[in-house]
């Protein structure tokens, strides 16, 4: 579903945000993306998404180039941004169908499939819903019905559970799991919640300085009786990280 | 892309019209020149040489500082997630360009409509062609002012833009003509597109059709036109796959 070889990205002032990284995800996968702040954990989701240019590199994306096919990859996939992608004061529904449609359905499709989408997140009912009146639970699962109005055979996911209570997490890897278990969907998320990557993730991968620095199962990676965390500050170390401010 | 196009149009127009108060301000506030300020110039000059300039003014009040919109859409997420989408950028650029023209004409309309009840006496013909020209100013503004908004910070576009309007209005002649003004201030306007547009959106309703400030009005405004969509296309399309 990603192949990626040497892709990189050296923004204009220089910064070398991420240094050749080599990704391969399988169909079917959920595989999280982890890494101290400004590692270059965003910076690959949005060269992978088509929304930043690689300095450098290849990637096959879905089944397609991700240079010379872009239009394609977006087709194929879906994302759900760190920020979110809500419109606090349109009817959600009215916001949904217009995705919908700009993914290519008609307009009965794009109906159809926005009953469909939010059934299927515990949104039913809500089609009328202005964003700005939704708790932070219901507003990221909207941000992933975005993300899967067109059927995606692969979602991306940025810090997906970020700010949300405990009960509200549990809820969206629940819908996460049951994405891969009914409709085979891939999944390619970043987190800084480990928890999070050892309960959901078949596999890890761990960036930092802008390079691939750990890959694995969480089972293989967690030796000699650590936890997750214990081995990403093994590996990253645990002296503070700046934010990078081109949003590495 | 036309149907992309299409769809951004009749949402963006649809969110527009849910705003009833931002409605009601925006077909008024153009009003309020003429009116308070019309009476006054018509003591010195003509309705067809005021209302061309207040068309003029619209069109930079107006479609310039559309870029407000994409300023939210921006921060709220809405406008990456539209991106993530196949429609094409100049898509994206355009459904929003074309709904805030067709809103610019609507308080172009109501303009000239209060104009002629004034007494603005123009002809069907050069009220037609002026309308057009002024679309096409517009479409061109709206689509400069999204790649303003999409490339400082979204914080500056307010002060900036509003900054840049007034002396444009003002080096227009959209007041009065800059032929009354001193040579270096009359050398100045010749810079800004808006003049050639105003001189021929003047002849246009003096019913004076053939002329070189027509011809050079038609030409300017398509040349803006053409460079306004590109780079707003270009801003759009800006780090991307």
């Amino acid at each position: 579903m990603i192949e990626t070889l040497g892709l990189s990205k050296t923004f204009r002032n220089g910064a070398h945000a991420v240094r050749g990284v080599d990704i391969h995800v399988g169909q079917g996968e959920i595989v999280g993306f982890l890494g101290p702040n400004g590692a270059g954990k965003t910076t690959t989701m949005r060269m992978l998404t088509t929304l930043l240019r690689p300095t450098s590199g290849t990637a096959v994306v879905a089944g397609r180039d991700l240079l010379r096919e872009p239009a394609e990859v977006r087709r194929r996939i879906g994302y759900v941004s760190q920020g979110g992608a809500v419109n606090p004061f349109t009817p959600l529904g009215e916001e949904l169908e217009l995705q919908a449609m700009l993914h290519g359905l008609t307009r009965d499709r794009a109906r159809a499939r926005v009953r469909e989408v939010l059934a299927g997140l515990d949104l039913a009912g809500t089609r009328d819903a202005i964003g700005a009146t939704l708790s932070g639970g219901r507003r990221r699962r909207f941000d992933i019905a975005f993300a899967l109005l067109h059927e995606p055979a692969l979602l991306f996911l940025d810090e997906p559970t970020t700010g949300l209570d405990p009960q509200s997490r549990a809820n969206l890897w629940d819908h996460v799991r049951r994405l891969r278990a009914e409709h085979d969907v891939t999944v390619f998320l970043t987190t800084h919640y480990l928890d999070e990557a050892d309960a959901l993730c078949d596999r890890v991968l761990i960036i930092d300085h802008g390079l691939i620095v750990a890959e694995g199962a969480p089972a293989e990676l967690k030796t000699g009786g650590r936890t997750l965390d214990d081995v990403f500050l093994d590996i990253t170390g645990r002296s503070l990280r700046e934010e990078a401010g081109h949003g590495a | 892309m036309a149907r992309e196009t299409w769809l951004l149009f009749r949402h963006h127009l649809r969110v527009t019209l849910r705003q009833k108060a931002g409605v009601a301000f925006g077909m008024i506030q153009p009003l309020l020149f003429l009116v308070l300020f019309g009476p006054i110039f018509a003591t010195i000059g003509t309705w067809e040489t005021l209302v061309p300039g207040l068309m003029v003014q619209l069109a930079l009040m107006s479609t310039g500082l559309a870029g407000f919109g994409v300023v939210f859409e921006r921060s709220s997420g809405v406008l990456e997630r539209m991106r993530v989408t196949p429609a094409s950028r100049l898509a994206l650029l355009l459904g929003r360009v074309l709904g805030n023209a067709v809103t610019m004409t609507v308080q172009a309309l109501l303009l000239v409509a209060v104009g002629y009840a004034f007494g603005l006496r123009a002809p069907a013909a050069g009220l037609l062609a002026g309308l057009a020209l002024v679309v096409v100013l517009g479409v061109s503004l709206a689509a400069l002012s999204y790649a303003v908004a999409l490339t400082i910070d979204e914080n500056l576009f307010a002060p900036v833009m509003s900054t840049a309007v007034v002396p444009l209005v003002l080096l227009s002649g959209a007041f009065l003509p800059m032929s009354m003004a001193p040579g270096w201030l009359d050398a100045l306007s010749r810079v800004s597109p808006f003049r050639y547009t105003l001189e021929a959106l003047r002849d246009l309703f003096a019913g004076h059709y053939a002329t070189g400030a027509v011809a050079a009005g038609a030409a300017v405004t398509a040349a803006f036109a053409v460079a306004g969509l590109a780079v707003g296309t270009k801003v759009f399309n800006r780090e991307n796959a």
